[in-house]
């Protein structure tokens, strides 16, 4: 009888340790096979401008309204963005007119810089058109609300949006305190001026925002609005000593917008 | 068992009706469709991966193709030829595929899928 119960128990002991050993063999044999996945079809593009953190200065001093305009255009041409206001387009009727959609727009001062609209304000500043554009915040209320994670932060600080996976709900919208996020309360298409056929448009039902181009930095160029602004825009790397918007800052005195509500945003303007 | 009569003609016009869209339809399936390539697609022979692999699996791959560009910002795809592909519906399929009626509609008309990517993306008219 002891006998066959010590049998039992050696046999028990090998065959627990040979099939421990098979989950050993799976480890080693996860690591062959990983070495051969390894090779990822997806890579980064090449020629793709980099950065720890995005930003941009605005300098309100080399901006009027001219400039004001032929930025607008570059930008909301690049990205199909609609105009329903416009009552040339087959999208257009005095009812609709007020679905605005806009990823950079102009503000005056006071509604810009609620909290420094100061009594006695230079008049220069007073009529001055202000670029508005979405801050990619470093601490996004609107990634915070979003349900879906539709919005999210990039590692280059760029807050972007994944129009497939956004529902409209429309929290964002609510979250973000500089109404930098527009919804598309019809089918955008038949309200977009001239199509950009590299881009894509948006579909009825989804917020759209600057996305600070990530499409032009992706293929190396800097953001369409920084192109045609004359200087006046100023796009580089805020974590980096070095860059031309960190010089910019260092010699200038710079104000952000709300900076009391700790979005820590990413857009400067130098007034 | 009186109603004996009544049950069977009732099973046999329950099991007819049942069966009815099976052999109304007998003898009349329709074909499966045939992707038509442009000339361009004709050319270059191989897709970013073979053929079969394409038909098989394309609904996955430009799933995959829309996350990668989206939410990792990887945006070259090294296809089986060794060649580097801009990872891009509308630029990079839509540019050999330019015939969107022929080759995408044809298969998801039949098979009834609606994907809803043109929603959004764009595909080249065709101009006659």
């Amino acid at each position: 009888m002891e006998n066959t119960r010590r049998k039992f128990l050696k046999l028990t002991g090998v065959s627990v340790l040979g099939l421990s050993s098979l989950s050993v063999m799976d480890v080693l044999d996860a690591k062959k096979a990983g070495a051969a996945a390894d090779a990822d079809p997806y890579a980064y593009p090449e020629k793709a401008l980099t950065a720890q953190r995005w930003g941009m200065v605005v300098d309100t001093r080399k901006i009027d309204a001219r400039t004001t305009k032929r930025i607008i255009d570059a930008c909301h041409t690049a990205h199909n963005v609609p105009d329903f206001s416009d009552p040339n387009l087959p999208g257009f009727s005095p009812a609709n007119a007020r679905h605005t959609v806009k990823w950079i727009w102009d503000e005056t001062y006071d509604h810009v810089f609620p909290e420094k609209a100061d009594e006695f304000l230079a008049d220069r500043l007073k009529k001055l058109p202000i670029l508005t554009l979405c801050n990619q915040c470093a601490n996004p209320p609107c990634v915070r609300v979003c349900p879906t994670r539709a919005t999210f932060k990039r590692e280059d600080g760029i807050v972007m949006m994944d129009f497939h996976r956004c529902i409209g709900c429309r929290f964002c919208m609510a979250a973000c305190p500089y109404g930098s996020r527009s919804f598309n309360f019809r089918d955008p298409r038949p309200a977009i001026k001239k199509e950009n056929k590299q881009y894509p448009t948006r579909m009825k039902g989804v917020v759209e925002k600057c996305n600070f181009c990530e499409e032009r930095l992706a293929v190396g160029k800097q953001p369409a609005c920084v192109e045609v602004s004359n200087g006046a825009l100023v796009f580089g790397d805020l974590a980096d000593p070095n860059s031309e918007v960190r010089k910019l800052l260092n010699t200038n005195y710079a104000i952000r917008r709300k900076q009391s509500l700790g979005t820590n945003p990413s857009v400067y303007y130098i007034v | 068992m009186n109603d004996r009569n009544y049950i069977i003609i009732g099973l046999v016009v329950f099991f007819a009706l049942l069966t009815f869209p099976v052999w109304y339809n007998l003898g009349s399936a329709s074909s499966a469709p045939e992707v038509v390539l442009t000339e361009k697609a004709k050319e270059a022979k191989i897709c970013i991966e073979d053929a079969d692999f394409m038909r098989r699996e394309h609904m996955q791959i430009l799933n995959n193709w829309r996350d990668k560009v989206v939410r990792e910002d990887k945006r070259t795809y090294s296809g089986k030829d060794g060649k580097e592909y801009d990872v891009s519906l509308s630029n990079t399929c839509m540019d050999c595929h330019s015939n969107k009626a022929d080759f995408c509609d044809k298969c998801h008309t039949y098979t009834a899928v609606d994907p809803y990517c043109w929603d959004c993306h764009t595909y080249p008219e065709v101009t006659k």
